[in-house]
């Protein structure tokens, strides 16, 4: 083995062992940070009486059928979201199931839609931009005119939001997109508009988190009037009494924070809301990727050392015994 | 002294054949029940389980058996090993199919096929995505492969024109041809780290990429013992046992790098506990393992490395290993977020990956027989093996 070609492998391989072995160097691409206009909900479980009013109303507004005749719309049986319906409650029951927000014999009422993640692992793993985050609002929008249905993104979200249709010849994804599309006619999303009382709210997330924490801090029984529809609205429910709160804003930090937070009376994990890392895995994802690719400067490098060896190989080979190319 | 390549001949239409175009037909009817009335008309998949075996096998371990045109060439031409050139063109032909066939793939898994070029179109096209770079790295790496088979065709037709003409540029291709698998073959490990929790602590790590890399190129190795063993016995042709034999000195190695790597990467995320504590999924991590070991002892006793039937045998565990590795990340350390899910491949999505397997051997037999591809051999081989 020559010397030049032994270097160049050498330091090949040291640059595909680094590349891949060593993230978190100064290429590190770190969380992305909370749009400078973000907009998301705030869903309050100890507030949901499981209704399911935004549940039919989501699917009024986003030109759903209803899975029952309209008028038992409040029965409507969609127990997880797809194609036919955006968003469900769901309920946590546990023993005699008598007490509400109560881990042990109780029950408790979880929201299941897009978490509208602050670096959302949807739109970092779709191929053709089908997946978007706006870059004020941080709603995440996905364009079905876009989507070449390889499922990437069905498969990698961390909360299982995007879904797909496996009976259809032409299917799509769907997903909450916010009711982007009533933001255009100054509505708010379907789901905060018909909370009744106010366990859905909607409207900038500072303002949704600077609630939370205050509904954290009060004593468990103080009397408390939620804000119902936008935060700011001026709009209230009716006055409860606060219930002993999990102390943890879910949202808040989990893989790099999400603009729908939630709070809970029951450990998150009995609503379905897996414990996470702070850093999200879209950036742990692309650190690898870009450390990599950053420019196509590393293959370029490659495939020139490459062509440089390979061609002095033939041509030596063409005068030694093995020429039989 | 003639190796050249040359076409064998012989009948293609025997009941092997029949056989074979027969199951790849019952996969062409249920591909094409699937484009009619959608995925479930062939397939298990569901939102939890929303990649099943046409991924996991047909494209990526699939395309990890087509890395023989790859490492032969890496083999060949950047280290100079020329004595391995005769396995050249017949690796390049298994990995043509090998690739070719995982992009057809491909498409069949594509819910929206119709959208397909939005992944080279600028204005579409999503750098950050795993996805892109696999998909036009593969893409791209079909096509050089065609070119770097194609003197066979020219060849064959008697085009020597323009076969020179290719062979001009060929030096480029031979690198495009080492260079974009090493790319994509490690992306299809990366394409898994944005899983995080999903995937099942044991395997989720950032050296994914590495460790699919590293057990792509041994696949690659393996893969051409496997074939030239079975080519050999299929055609009835002298083992190449005596070339093959060089190739056991890399696959140790190799094995030994990646078992190395493997256990150093538990080792530092402080996860040796869960090697033994994992419960079921223990006892295919251990499987995996013992596969990927499995290479080393057999080709560790020198007489081992020219006798057949060993280096078929290591040959054949490791790409077990590599498959069992890969089928563990993309389906059984894979727990979807939504809880509730399971998925069992159903019967015809079986049949549709028996089918493309078949119809990779239909071609690869009709090929061999009617193009330049395997070594030529002396009548006189044929009676008794030589020892070189
Ligand atoms: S919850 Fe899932 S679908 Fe929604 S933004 Fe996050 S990654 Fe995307
Ligand atoms: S299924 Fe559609 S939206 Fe999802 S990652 Fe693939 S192309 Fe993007």
């Amino acid at each position: 083995m020559s010397i030049s070609r032994r270097n160049f492998l050498k330091a090949a391989t040291v640059g595909a062992v680094a590349a891949v072995a060593a993230p978190g160097d100064a290429a590190a691409r770190g969380n992305l940070a909370m749009p400078p206009q973000a907009l998301g909900l705030l869903f309050d479980s100890t507030y949901c009486v499981g209704c399911k009013a935004c549940v039919t109303a989501c699917k009024q507004a986003n030109a759903i059928p209803f899975a029952t005749p309209v008028r038992e719309a409040h029965r409507d049986t969609s127990i997880d979201i797809g194609a036919g319906a955006l968003n469900v409650i769901k309920a946590y029951r546990h023993g005699d199931a008598s007490v509400k927000d109560r881990e042990i014999n109780g029950f408790a009422f979880a929201k299941k839609s897009c978490m509208h993640c602050v670096d959302p692992s949807c739109v970092s793993v779709c191929p053709v931009s089908a997946m978007q985050k706006a870059p004020l609002t941080g709603i995440v929008s996905h364009h079905k005119e876009n989507c070449i249905g390889c499922r990437y993104c069905v498969a990698s979200c961390p909360y299982g939001v995007p879904r797909f249709e496996y009976d259809q010849a032409f299917p799509a994804i769907s997903k909450c997109q916010l009711c982007r599309h009533l933001r255009d006619e100054g509505r708010i999303p379907a789901c905060a508009e018909s909370c009744p009382t106010g366990a859905t709210l909607y409207g900038p997330v500072d303002l949704l988190k600077r609630e939370a924490e205050r509904r954290l801090a009060m004593t468990p029984g103080t009397l408390y009037k939620p804000e119902r529809g936008q935060a700011g609205s001026g709009e209230f429910g009716r006055p409860r009494a606060a219930s002993t709160y999990v102390q943890h804003i879910y949202g808040d930090k989990e893989l790099g924070g999400t603009q729908v937070l939630h709070l809970s009376g029951v450990p998150f994990e009995k609503l379905g809301m897996p414990t996470l890392p702070d850093r999200s895995y879209a950036s742990v994802s692309e650190t690898i990727q870009h450390t990599i690719y950053a420019g196509m400067a590393a293959p370029a490098l490659v495939l020139a050392g490459l062509v440089g060896i390979i061609s002095r190989n033939k041509k030596k080979s063409e005068h030694g015994p093995e020429d039989r190319s | 002294m003639n190796h050249a390549p040359r076409p064998i001949g012989g009948g293609l239409i025997t009941p092997f054949t029949l056989f074979l175009a027969v199951l790849a037909a019952i996969g062409g009817y249920f591909v094409l029940q699937r484009f009619i009335y959608g995925f479930n008309a062939a397939a298990a998949f569901n939102d939890g389980y929303t990649w099943g075996i046409w991924i996991a096998y047909d494209v990526v371990i699939g395309t990890a058996f087509g890395c023989g045109g790859y490492v032969m060439a890496l083999l060949v031409y950047v280290f100079n090993k020329g004595k391995y050139h005769p396995l050249v063109r017949p690796a390049l032909l298994a990995s043509l199919l090998g690739y070719g066939l995982g992009a057809v793939s491909v498409v069949v898994d594509l819910g929206r096929y119709w959208n397909m070029w939005h992944m080279m179109w600028p204005g579409y096209a999503q750098p950050n995505s795993v996805m892109l770079e696999v998909g036009l790295c593969v893409a791209t790496y079909v096509m050089v492969l065609f070119v770097e088979f194609s003197p066979a065709v020219l060849e064959r037709f008697g085009l020597t024109n323009l076969k020179r003409k290719v062979e001009k540029w060929m030096v480029l291709f031979i690198a495009l041809g080492i260079l974009l698998p090493t790319m994509h073959q490690s992306s299809l490990g990366t394409m898994m780290v944005i899983f995080g929790h999903q995937i099942h602590p044991l395997w989720q790590t950032t050296l994914l990429p590495l460790l699919f890399l590293m057990s792509a190129i041994t696949m690659g190795f393996c893969i051409v013992i496997f074939e030239a063993s079975l080519a050999s016995a299929g055609f009835r042709r002298p083992g190449e046992a005596h070339i093959l034999g060089g190739l056991s000195g890399v696959i140790i190695a190799l094995q030994l790098a990646w078992l190395a790597t493997r256990f150093a990467d538990l080792h530092l995320a402080g996860k040796m506990d869960l090697v033994l504590g994992s419960g079921w999924l223990s006892g295919f991590f251990l499987a995996e393992i013992a596969l990927f070991a499995l290479p080393v002892f057999l080709l560790l006793p020198k007489a081992n490395r020219t006798s057949p039937r060993p280096l078929f045998l290591a040959a054949v565990a490791m790409l077990l290993g590599g498959s069992l590795y890969r089928i563990d990340v993309f389906l059984v350390a894979y727990f979807p977020a939504t809880p509730g899910f399971s998925y069992f491949p159903s019967v015809p999505e079986i049949l549709v990956t028996l089918g493309i397997v078949a119809f990779e051997f239909l071609a690869y037999i009709v090929l061999a027989r009617t193009l330049p591809v395997l070594p030529g051999v002396e009548p006189a081989m044929m009676a008794a093996q030589p020892a070189e």
